[in-house]
C-alpha cells in the first residue's frame, strides 16, 4: 500500500513537472516567444483565436507570472485548451479526440507486437547459447536499433511502395500496415537485447538447475521457469521504453502522413498552433507517466522484490 | 610516471580491440567519421550547396550518388553534413556524462535528503517524453541553431546515465577500500574524484556512448521536420529538403536514403562499442564462440 502511495505521489510530482516546464519554456527562454508571439498574431486572428493563445500560454490580460501559472494549471486540469486556429477553430478537445485512436491504435499494436516478438526471440535465443538466433540477432538488431525510426520509414515506402508496388505511398490499411511494420522493425531490437540479456543470468540460476535435474521437459524450463522471473526486468523497461515507442511513432506518422497524435503534432507545430501543441505535449505526458504507472504497480504485484527496495 | 601509464592504457585498449569484433568494428567506422569531421574539404569535390548541376542526375563517376532537384551534389552534401552530426554526438554524449557523474554521484555519495531531491529529479526528466519536449522547445526557438539543439538535449539526455551511475556508486559506496579513505580523514574530492570514480569508468563510457546515439538520432529527427536550421549542412537538414522535394517519389532515392545510411552508419559504430562495454562490465553476455580470456578485463 505504502508503495501503491509513493508511485501515485511520483505521477503526480512528474505531471507537475511536466506541466511547469511546458508553462515556462515560452516565457523564461530568450528573447521571450510568449511575448513574440502574441504581438505576431495581434490582428491576424479573431479574438476568440487570440483568446486561446493567451490561455494556452497563460499570458493573458495584465496578470503577473504567478495568477497566470494558476489559472494556466487550471485551465489545463478541467481540459480547457481553447481552440485550434490550424484546424477550422474547432477546440483542441475534439480535434485531438479525433486523432487519438489512431494512435493507441497503432502504438498499441506495434509496441505489443514488438515486445511479444522481441521478448520471444531474446528467450530462444539466451536458451541455446551459441547457436544462430543467439550469433545473428544480437549483432544485427545493435545496428537496427541505432536507424532513425523515420528513416526506416523512408526505406520502407520506398521498397514496399515504389520499388515492389505493394502499397499505396500513403492512405489505406495497407499503408497502415506499412506504418506498424516501421515500428515494430525498430523497436524491437531493444527487447530481443534485454531479454536475451536478462535469460542469460536467469538461467545460470540454481533453481534453473534443479529444474533440469528434475528432468522437466526443456521448453517448460525455458518459459514457466526461466522465462518469468526473466521477463520482469523487461516489464520496467516496457514502460521506460514507451515514451521512445511515441516518440519514434511521431516521426513515423510524419513520414506517411498517418493521421495520428504524433502528425497533429508536427502539423501543430508547423502551423504555429501553440494551444493545441501545448495540450498534445500535455497528452503525451499524460498517456506515458500513466502507463509508467500501470507497469509499476504491475511488476511490483509479480515481483515482491521490488516493493520494498525502492 | 606518466607516459608508462598512458601506454598501459593504449596496449589496453589495443587488447580490447583485437578480441572484441564489435568494438573493432565500431572503432574503426568511428575513426573514419572522425578524420572526415576534421577535414571535410579532402573528401568534398564539390561546394555542398553550390546548384551549379543539371538537377536529379542519376549515379556517374562525377557524381557517385547523383544530383538532388536543384542541383546540387549528393556525395558532397553527405561528406559536408558529417562535421554537424558528429560534432553533436561528441559534444552532447560529453556534457550529458558530465552532468550524469555530477548528479549521480553526488546523490550517491551524500545520501540522506541530497540522495532523494537528485533522484527525483533525475526520475521525473527519465519518465517525461523527452522528443515531445525536444519539438516543444525547438518550435518556440524557431530554427534551431547548433548550440541549441546541443542545449535541448542535454537537459534531456542526462538522466539516464545519472540513474545508472548513481546505482553504481551505491555499490561500491561501502567498500573497505572506500571507508578506509574516510577513516584516513580524506578530502570528499579527493575520495569521490580518485577513489569512486576510476572504478566506474567502463560504465561512464558506456553512457557517453549511449548519450551520443540517443543525441544523433533527436538531432536528426528534429531536423527532418524542419525544427533544426534548414540552411546549414547536416544530415538531417539534408533528409528535409529531400522529404520536402517527394525525392522518393521523383525518383531520386538516393537523396533521401543516403544521409539515413550515415546517420545509421554513425549510431551503429557508437551502438557497436556501447554493446563491447556492455560485455566488458557484464561477461555473462560475451559471445560464446569466442575464446575468453579467464582474466577479468579492466
Amino acid at each position: 500500500m505504502r508503495f501503491l502511495v509513493r508511485r501515485l505521489g511520483f505521477l503526480l510530482v512528474a505531471l507537475w513537472a511536466a506541466l511547469t516546464v511546458n508553462f515556462f519554456i515560452p516565457r523564461l527562454m530568450p528573447g521571450n516567444p510568449a511575448e513574440a508571439i502574441l504581438a505576431q498574431f495581434h490582428g491576424r486572428l479573431n479574438p476568440a483565436a487570440l483568446k486561446a493563445i493567451e490561455v494556452a500560454l497563460g499570458i493573458g490580460g495584465h496578470q503577473n507570472l504567478l495568477t497566470a501559472y494558476f489559472e494556466y494549471l487550471r485551465n489545463t486540469l478541467t481540459g480547457n485548451f481553447g481552440i485550434s486556429f490550424s484546424q477550422g477553430n474547432d477546440t483542441v478537445s475534439s480535434v485531438i479526440s479525433k486523432a487519438l485512436p489512431w494512435s493507441i491504435g497503432l502504438v498499441g499494436i506495434s509496441t505489443i507486437l514488438g515486445f511479444l516478438l522481441g521478448t520471444g526471440l531474446g528467450a530462444i535465443a539466451a536458451w541455446r547459447r551459441g547457436g544462430v538466433l543467439d550469433n545473428v540477432l544480437p549483432p544485427t538488431f545493435i545496428i537496427v536499433s541505432a536507424f532513425p525510426y523515420f528513416w526506416v520509414g523512408l526505406l520502407s515506402i520506398w521498397f514496399f511502395s515504389l520499388t515492389l508496388n505493394w502499397f499505396p505511398t500513403l492512405g489505406g490499411y495497407t499503408a497502415t500496415a506499412n506504418t506498424a511494420f516501421t515500428i515494430v522493425i525498430t523497436s524491437v531490437g531493444g527487447w530481443i537485447l534485454t531479454m536475451r540479456n536478462n535469460m542469460i543470468t536467469v538461467v545460470a540460476e540454481d533453481y534453473v538447475k534443479m529444474a533440469r535435474a528434475k528432468g522437466l521437459r526443456p521448453r517448460r524450463i525455458l518459459w514457466q521457469y526461466a522465462g518469468r522471473n526473466a521477463l520482469l526486468p523487461n516489464l520496467t523497461g516496457f514502460a521506460m521504453s514507451l515514451g521512445f515507442v511515441i516518440s519514434g511513432a511521431i516521426l513515423v506518422e510524419y513520414v506517411f502522413n498517418y493521421p495520428g497524435v504524433g502528425f497533429l503534432l508536427l502539423q501543430a507545430v508547423n502551423n504555429e498552433d501553440y494551444p493545441l501543441m501545448q495540450a498534445l505535449f500535455f497528452l503525451i505526458t499524460v498517456a506515458v507517466l500513466v502507463a509508467i504507472f500501470i507497469s509499476d504497480i504491475a511488476t511490483a504485484l509479480l515481483d515482491p522484490r521490488t516493493r520494498n527496495n525502492r | 610516471m606518466k607516459r608508462p601509464h598512458l601506454l598501459r592504457l593504449l596496449a589496453a585498449a589495443g587488447r580490447f580491440l583485437r578480441r572484441d569484433k564489435k568494438a573493432m568494428a565500431g572503432s574503426i567506422i568511428l575513426f573514419v567519421l572522425l578524420v572526415i569531421t576534421a577535414f571535410p574539404s579532402w573528401f568534398t569535390p564539390d561546394d555542398p550547396a553550390a546548384e551549379i548541376y543539371s538537377p536529379g542526375m542519376a549515379l556517374s563517376w562525377a557524381h557517385p550518388l547523383g544530383t538532388t532537384s536543384f542541383g546540387q551534389d549528393v556525395f558532397s552534401q553527405l561528406m559536408a553534413g558529417t562535421r554537424q552530426s558528429v560534432m553533436i554526438a561528441l559534444v552532447v554524449g560529453f556534457l550529458c556524462t558530465i552532468l550524469s557523474v555530477a548528479v549521480g554521484v553526488t546523490a550517491a555519495y551524500s545520501g540522506g535528503l541530497v540522495d532523494d531531491a537528485l533522484s527525483l529529479v533525475t526520475d521525473v526528466i527519465l519518465v517525461i517524453p523527452t522528443f515531445p519536449l525536444i519539438i516543444v522547445i525547438a518550435a518556440y526557438t524557431k530554427s534551431a541553431s547548433f548550440w541549441t539543439i546541443v542545449f535541448v538535449l542535454v537537459v534531456t539526455g542526462w538522466s539516464y546515465g545519472a540513474r545508472q551511475l548513481r546505482v553504481q556508486a551505491l555499490s561500491l559506496r561501502n567498500r573497505d577500500y572506500l571507508l578506509a579513505a574516510r577513516a584516513r580523514g580524506e578530502a570528499s574530492w579527493y575520495i569521490i574524484s580518485v577513489e569512486l570514480i576510476p572504478p566506474m569508468t567502463s560504465l561512464i563510457v558506456a553512457n557517453f556512448l549511449g548519450a551520443a546515439l540517443y543525441a544523433v538520432l533527436a538531432a536528426a529527427g528534429l531536423q527532418f521536420v524542419g525544427l533544426g536550421n534548414v540552411n546549414t549542412e547536416s544530415w538531417g537538414t539534408m533528409l528535409y529538403w529531400a522529404q520536402n522535394n517527394e525525392a522518393l517519389q521523383a525518383g531520386l532515392p538516393l537523396w533521401a536514403l543516403a544521409p539515413g545510411i550515415m546517420i545509421a552508419v554513425l549510431g551503429s559504430a557508437l551502438a557497436l562499442l556501447n554493446y563491447a562495454f556492455d560485455e566488458v562490465s557484464n561477461p555473462a553476455l560475451r559471445p560464446v564462440t569466442t575464446k575468453r580470456r579467464k582474466k577479468a578485463a579492466a
